[in-house]
């Protein structure tokens, strides 16, 4: 009785909050976001017969959504991205364990990054993919995958003045982002 | 189980974006209040129509709602 269609939806279902916060990442704007991710389900549902039950999901659908994202780009001849880049709109659930100034300035930090590495960064530490599945889903190699996020982090550490490092204490990367010249 | 839940554990130490890690946190303060919003009912209404529409399609009927 149970059809193959409806636990595929129940699949997609679960994997949209997160799906939607990446899309939210990409274009900047959630009516954007919307769309995309509005787009991608179509385009899943019907290349579903190609995704194998029991497989990353999630993974799959990134992909898809990435993929759609940059065409679309490519297609609109690269629209500028709005100038805050990055979640740049208000948030309807506020994160209470950080001042919104605090966050504001992550924002910023966050939007400065080159679009690679933003995205790097982001499939790594908040959405949970390992470098091989953010690898894939970018189409790039997993030691570039590493460097990005590598580059992603020492730059956000430079642009707040703050460690990324703290699981570990300083290392090579943050002893060169603290002594280095900061250009503001 | 609890295998899958690490490995895909956001954030992990190696990277440096664990939990104590600043950068970390705030990345996941961000893309976690984007979650929280939860989906928008647009959404959750493709998706209910797609998947009517296959079982409609599986179960041979003929799609009249076009009309």
């Amino acid at each position: 009785m149970s059809a193959e269609g409806t636990s595929f939806k129940r699949e997609m279902l679960a994997t949209l909050p997160s799906l939607r916060a990446f899309a939210v990442s990409l274009t900047g704007k959630h009516d954007k976001a919307d769309d995309l991710v509005q787009d991608t389900v179509m385009k899943a549902w019907a290349k579903q017969s190609s995704f194998q039950m029991g497989t990353n999901i999630k993974a799959w659908l990134f992909t898809i959504l990435r993929n759609e994202f940059y065409s679309q780009m490519r297609k609109r001849g690269r629209e500028v991205q709005d100038s805050d880049g990055v979640f740049t709109e208000r948030l309807s659930v506020h994160p209470s364990q950080y001042g919104s100034l605090d966050l504001e300035d992550f924002k910023k930090a966050l939007s400065q990054l080159p679009d690679d590495q933003r995205e790097a960064i982001i499939l790594i530490g908040a959405s949970g993919f390992s470098y091989e599945e953010a690898a894939a889903i970018c189409d790039c190699a997993v030691g570039t995958m590493k460097s990005r996020v590598s580059r992603a982090r020492s730059r956000l550490s430079e642009l707040l003045q703050i460690s990324g490092e703290a699981d570990y204490g300083p290392d090579a990367v943050s002893a060169q982002v603290t002594s280095g010249n900061h250009s503001f | 189980m609890t295998q899958q839940r690490a490995r895909t554990q956001p954030g992990r130490a190696e990277d440096g974006l664990g939990p104590n890690s600043d950068i970390g946190s705030r990345l996941r303060a961000l893309y976690g209040a984007v979650q929280e919003e939860g989906v928008p009912d647009q959404l959750l209404d493709l998706l209910e129509k797609l998947d009517n529409a296959e079982k409609a399609q599986q179960t041979g009927t003929t799609q009249r709602d076009g009309e």
